[in-house]
């Protein structure tokens, strides 16, 4: 199985890296380009039973592959 | 007095940070490795600056999980002192022991300079042998210092005085031009709720000497020494 997890910063925090993409974006000449947000991709492969694996990532990225202060997560597993 | 300086791989400022405890206060110190499991009777712990394992994933994750990492916790919780600079200050917040986060620069930029720094209480082990008004000028040195914790934390440290430095200019108003960062309220460096865990992104031990061009940083080490000399931390038996 791969758990394929993404992070992404809050939206209340200061997001300089997607604000840099949008101004690139539209200057570039890209019509219609909002708010960007740069985070991150995992993949990790992983085995056990479906609701094991769903259990263990989910607390893994919470505990340690995002920082819930600053980070949302989402993953599916595959 | 002894003190022990965290060494993680990739750490870069753990030797200045013992020339300036041995060398310009005349206190022990010595590195302890991240591997270590005990803090061998040290008074007070030192989380130095550099990149720990690469600044990998985020600054501090990882280090947090280190073995040193878990005798820390529990030396916080029993009231030692703890003092983070830069990398250790980003340490101490992903290890729950100080509250926000430090993110990227809000320009993008590494910033390495001197800037100047405000000491709002003297309340606490890393501060209170700062002058009345006194502002000390230390260098920076980081990409990742932006200081940001929620509204509702942020109100918190306000109302419990655990704002220790802010940056501001040299007349001492913490303006947005001063702000190298970005950092929410200006703020350089906070304590926990119970004072004896501080972290700062500036680095005094880059500051400790005339030779230097400052002295200043060294007021907070000398913070630390009276704050254990004199036992006003509340160390739990």
């Amino acid at each position: 199985m791969k758990a394929k997890i993404i992070i992404t910063p809050k939206k209340a925090v200061l997001d300089p890296q997607g604000k840099t993409v949008q101004t690139a974006l539209e200057h570039m000449g890209y019509q219609g380009i909002g708010a960007v947000h740069v985070g991150k991709y995992l993949e990790i492969e992983v085995t056990g039973d479906l609701e094991t694996v769903r259990k263990q990532i989910d607390e893994a990225c919470h505990k340690f592959l995002s920082n819930p202060v600053i980070e949302d997560y989402k993953f599916q597993i595959e | 007095m002894n003190f022990a300086v965290l060494q993680f791989p990739a750490s870069n400022c753990d030797q200045d940070a013992v020339h300036v405890l041995r060398n310009v206060l005349g206190h022990s110190a010595r590195l302890l490795w991240h591997k270590e499991t005990s803090l061998g009777g040290a008074d007070a712990v030192i989380v130095p600056g550099g990149f720990s394992y690469g600044d990998y994933l985020r600054t501090g994750a990882i280090a947090r999980f280190s073995p040193v990492m878990q005798a820390v916790q529990a030396f916080a919780a029993n009231g030692g002192p703890v003092l983070g600079i830069c990398n250790g200050f980003q340490i101490l917040c992903e290890a729950g022991l100080l509250p926000g986060a430090l993110i990227r620069n809000r320009s993008l930029q590494f910033r390495c300079e001197h800037v100047f720094l405000k000491t709002l209480t003297p309340d606490s082990a890393f501060t209170n042998q700062v002058p009345d008004g006194k502002l000390l000028r230390v260098p920076i040195a980081h990409g990742e210092g932006c200081y940001f914790a929620d509204a509702e934390t942020i109100a918190t440290l306000k109302a419990q005085n655990r704002i220790l430095w802010q940056y501001v200019d040299a007349a001492g108003q913490p303006t947005d031009a001063a702000n190298p960062n970005g950092s929410l309220e200006n703020i350089a460096g906070v304590c926990n709720e119970r004072r004896n865990v501080a972290g700062l992104m500036p680095h005094p031990e880059r500051a400790a000497e005339d030779l230097l061009g400052s002295s200043d940083g060294r007021l907070i080490f000398a913070s630390l020494v009276h704050a254990i000399t004199t036992k006003s931390l509340a160390q739990a038996a």
